[in-house]
């Protein structure tokens, strides 16, 4: 049997060993009732030629972003992934190791984490980072209760900028505790400051915005900021890391704790899993901050090593009175994250930037030139933009799709009042011959 | 005493003005300067501190660190409860395929239907492995999985008119359990176990009333062993409209054998990083499917997958009762990938012979060892087996010290004090792809360190000496926290 190394004769000595009769003899506390008397109903077991010819099949339905443009964004991009990510990550000694709880024989895991944490902390513009949380949006979660658990209140300033993805996610996890989110409008596609001054009290643990936020567009961070904390509440602020080395850093306008989705450095799309949530705070909140950490120590000889560190805000230690119930991080999308900033560097970060503001800018300005066709918003962007269509998305998606364009996300999905409006996405990978494509296409698709 | 790798480096510490790795392309587009185009308080004024290194220092680099690790593909990892088992190379060049890879969640569903109906499949044939009705692939982890299955406990009972407080657990689960039930606004009431590591029956039956949600627990529990009175406990539960939830932490041991939903579970999750093959990755990403009976299905997390009349696949969004999403996409969809090849490699005999070995592997372990150590329950396990090192203990010699020696013999240790209810447990899986000879030099290492313990102690209290680092100050790390790189630091 494959994957299985015992022999026949093997099973039939162990067994000597033990004492019993058979397997079935070892199964004795599974009471009679209990047995499944039949196989399982599934497919029987296929050979590996044969099921790769499957796999291929239905892999080959999919429009990959290899053989299609893909301007859709909305949280996940398609940005460069340089090679060397998937060859180191491959190593089996990091791809089958597990959470390092024999920190001697694991300090590539914690190493290689120590490293991603300061990276993750100097992008933010915060003091310390944590190993890793599920995704962008379960980041932002718990970043949710960690503001009710730091200030002991129980609402939170919920900016309509965010992700509405996202914020499915947060009501989720807020249901428990019963926290409330008040939801702050947009005007002109950045949040409504005024509306944001009047949502926040002295029952505020939050404000929560997207910096740039759902529809691309550049928030005034450093005034929500400000607004947070004139009440004593925290701003909370979701960032795409691979942004921010072109952005000013959250971290240097007035953010308490930074979320985000670090999918594009380097981890692959993977229809959306799995993911990589960073999350980043001021130092004083620390021993408040949900998942692993990894610290600096010595060892017995004197020597520099790293350990998992202030575990008593884990599970497995403090049970239900922990800082959050996760347990496994995202440790190889860390280590994918690592290797990748390892290769863009200090001024492959900013060139990122660079490239994919000034395709998406040249972009937003040739599909906004496209008669009957208009940018949704005034408001300043960064890489993605809202296109305002004379017709249903669908029909322009559709048509796209033809000239193997993936056109963007139609906002209806999330906002049925946005009826004609498709968000688009331009990251440092297109080319000025896919956005002109995307041009031609979009003008006949409207005619 | 042995060299040990000397390579101290953080890629930081290898870095040089104006180095680089990248390989960017060339602007293309007709463009005024970037930093116009966005106003000046939106840029960046001081660069991070990155490292400025080229692609060999970063190749050595992660190359040298990954040589200070052990994992499956190099060691034994005998890590009880984590079912570390071999993790199949077919898998990976599956789920690279560029039509998985490289698929955005947001393409249009017509052209997402490979995807759709993978993921459609394996919720279905989870369905039949754990027979329950149906699967959520989303929850990210195990612990996920748990929030989501807790959540829809509670809206069930919210949909019949009941507000009910508390949650039951046996003393004996993992922090997850409790964590999560309290994530989920719940009161947490631990449960003892009785002498034979089982749940006390009679006190369950104290604690059951019309105050509790849900009994959460761990099948085969985390003794190793099957709760063999399962029927009377789901039916104790049911009478008094308590919901039963399964962790399926240790669902390796049973495929095939037996299932949460013929036992009476009516939620249960899986650890596709564990029973299917997905690798640890170092400690995530994981992937977590909850399954639910019936009449939890309207409260399933949305969207969920469905096959359309004509035999196309969507993602249906329109349910009003679901507890809502757990993360922003559809699930870990890498490692379902991984997951499904899984199962069609093995199918249904071999997933049973997956349970059967591994069985076999952990009681031929037990029997191995329970001379040198003191075991922690009478009678067979299942898939794991803990031992006590109480007997070490009177010797000066601690779980720790046996681990710790361990690496230095070559192999990765068990997990060591848990159960919380063990003293110095030492919890053993061995997996069903480890081999009789694999099994024979781990218990061969377990029976001289036994012998050690009592000759030569000092090799334990001095062990591991053959890692790349000596044993670790962890007190240090926690009083004066040092969280990252700081340049001249």
């Amino acid at each position: 049997m494959r994957y299985i190394s015992n022999t026949p004769a093997q099973q039939k000595e162990m067994l000597g060993r033990i004492g019993a009769a058979s397997i079935e003899a070892l199964l004795a506390n599974v009471p009679a009732k209990a047995r499944l008397s039949r196989p399982l109903g599934l497919p029987a077991a296929m050979a590996e030629t044969d099921l790769v010819r499957h796999l291929r099949a239905l892999a080959a339905k999919d429009a990959s972003a290899d053989d299609y443009a893909c301007f859709l964004g909305a949280g996940a991009y398609d940005h460069i992934v340089p090679s060397p990510i998937n060859h180191l990550i491959s190593r089996g000694e990091f791809f089958t190791a597990y959470t390092p709880y024999q920190p001697e024989a694991s300090q590539g895991t914690l190493r290689s984490i120590f490293e991603y944490q300061t990276m993750m902390a100097e992008l933010t513009g915060m003091d310390v980072a944590n190993a890793s949380i599920y995704d962008g949006a379960s980041s932002l979660a718990e970043a949710v209760l960690m503001a009710h658990a730091v200030t002991g209140r129980n609402e939170t300033a919920f900016s309509r900028g965010i992700n509405p993805l996202y914020g499915q996610v947060v009501e989720t996890y807020c249901e428990g505790p019963d926290l409330r989110l008040k939801r702050v409008p947009l005007a002109d596609g950045v949040t409504d400051l005024d509306a944001l001054r009047r949502a926040v009290t002295e029952r505020t643990a939050a404000v929560v915005v997207q910096y740039p936020n759902f529809l691309g567009c550049l928030e005034d961070v450093r005034e929500a900021g400000a607004i947070a904390h004139a009440k004593g509440a925290l701003l909370v602020v979701a960032a795409d890391p691979v942004n921010l080395g072109f952005l000013t850093p959250p971290g240097a306008l007035g953010a308490d704790i930074v979320v985000g989705e670090g999918q594009g450095l380097g981890v692959p799309l993977s229809y959306g899993g799995p993911n990589l949530g960073v999350f980043a705070c001021r130092a004083e909140l620390v021993r408040r901050m949900p998942g692993r950490l990894v610290g600096a120590t010595v060892d017995r000889d004197g020597h520099r090593g790293y350990v998992l560190t202030l575990q008593t805000r884990e599970q497995h230690i403090r049970r239900e009175k922990a800082t959050s119930n996760i347990c496994t991080n995202v440790a190889l999308c860390a280590l994918m994250a690592t290797i990748y900033v390892a290769i863009m560097g200090k001024q492959g970060l900013r060139r990122v930037g660079e490239l994919a503001t000034a395709k998406a800018h040249y972009a937003a300005e040739r599909f906004a030139g496209v008669p009957g066709v208009r940018l949704s918003h005034r408001a300043p962007f960064f890489k993605e933009f809202a296109l305002e269509l004379p017709t249903a998305p669908d029909r322009v998606v559709k048509r796209l799709l033809k000239d193997r364009i993936l056109a963007g996300v139609p906002l209806k999905l999330f906002d049925r009042g946005a009826k004609n409006a498709l968000l688009v996405a331009v990251t440092e990978r297109r080319t000025k011959e896919e956005i002109d494509a995307y041009a031609a296409a979009l003008a006949a698709a409207v005619a | 005493m042995e060299a040990r790798p000397s390579y101290d480096k953080l890629i930081f510490e290898l870095s040089a003005p104006g180095r680089f790795a990248h390989s960017l392309p060339a602007l293309d587009v007709p463009s005024a300067d970037p930093a116009t185009l966005v106003p000046a308080q939106f840029v960046r004024a001081t660069p991070p501190e990155l490292p400025e290194v080229s692609e060999v220092d970063v190749v050595r680099h992660y190359s040298r660190l990954s040589q200070m690790n052990y994992g499956v593909d190099t060691h034994f990892y005998p890590l009880g409860s984590c079912t570390m088992k071999y993790n199949p190379k077919i898998n990976e060049d599956m789920a690279r395929l560029p039509g998985f890879l490289r698929l955005h969640p947001l393409a249009p569903e017509a052209a997402s239907q490979g995807a759709l109906q993978l993921m459609w499949e394996l919720a279905r044939d989870l369905a039949e492995i754990s027979g329950m009705d149906h699967v959520s692939l989303q929850p990210a982890a195990g612990a996920q999985g748990e929030f989501a299955g807790v959540l829809m406990i509670r809206a069930w009972h919210l949909s019949r008119g009941e507000r009910r407080h508390k949650v039951l657990i046996p003393d004996s689960a993992h922090g997850t359990n409790p964590a999560t039930t309290a994530l989920a606004g719940y009161q947490v009431v631990q449960l003892k176990s009785d002498e034979g590591g089982e749940v006390d029956l009679a006190d369950l039956e104290r604690h059951l009333d019309e105050d509790v949600a849900a009994f959460m627990i761990t099948q085969p529990n985390t003794l190793g062993l099957f709760e063999s009175k399962i029927h009377q406990i789901t039916e104790m539960c049911h009478a008094k409209g308590v919901q039963v939830y399964m962790d399926g932490a240790n669902f390796n041991a049973i495929l095939g054998i037996t299932r949460p939903g013929d036992l009476g579970f009516d939620v249960c999750h899986f650890n596709l990083h564990k029973t299917f093959t997905t690798p640890h990755g170092g400690g995530g990403p994981g992937s977590g499917p909850v399954g639910i009976k019936a009449h939890l299905a309207p409260f399933l997390p949305t969207p969920v997958v469905v096959k359309d009349e004509d035999g196309s696949y969507s993602l249906d969004w329109n349910r009003a009762q679901s507890i809502g999403k757990l993360q922003a996409f559809w699930g870990n969809f890498g490692m379902l990938v991984r997951a499904y090849t899984y199962i069609r490699t093995m199918g249904p005999d071999g997933l049973r012979a997956v349970s059967e070995n591994a069985v076999l592997n952990a009681n031929y372990i037990l029997k191995r060892l329970e001379g040198a150590y003191d075991r922690a329950t009478p009678g067979p396990c299942m898939h794991e087996c803990v031992v006590s090192a109480r007997r070490q203990k009177k010797l000066g010699i601690s779980a720790t010290d046996i681990a710790k020696r361990l690496l230095d013999l070559g192999f990765y240790a068990p997990t060591t004090y848990f159960p919380l209810i063990v003293e110095e447990a030492l919890m053993i899986e061995p997996t069903e792809t480890e081999s009789k000879e694999t099994l024979d030099q781990f218990c061969d290492a377990m029976i001289q360190i036994a012998r050690e313990a009592e000759t030569n102690p000092h090799l334990l209290h001095e062990a591991p000496v053959t890692t790349s680092v000596r044993r670790l100050d962890q007190t240090l790390a926690a009083r004066q926290p040092v969280l990252r790189w700081n340049a001249g630091a």
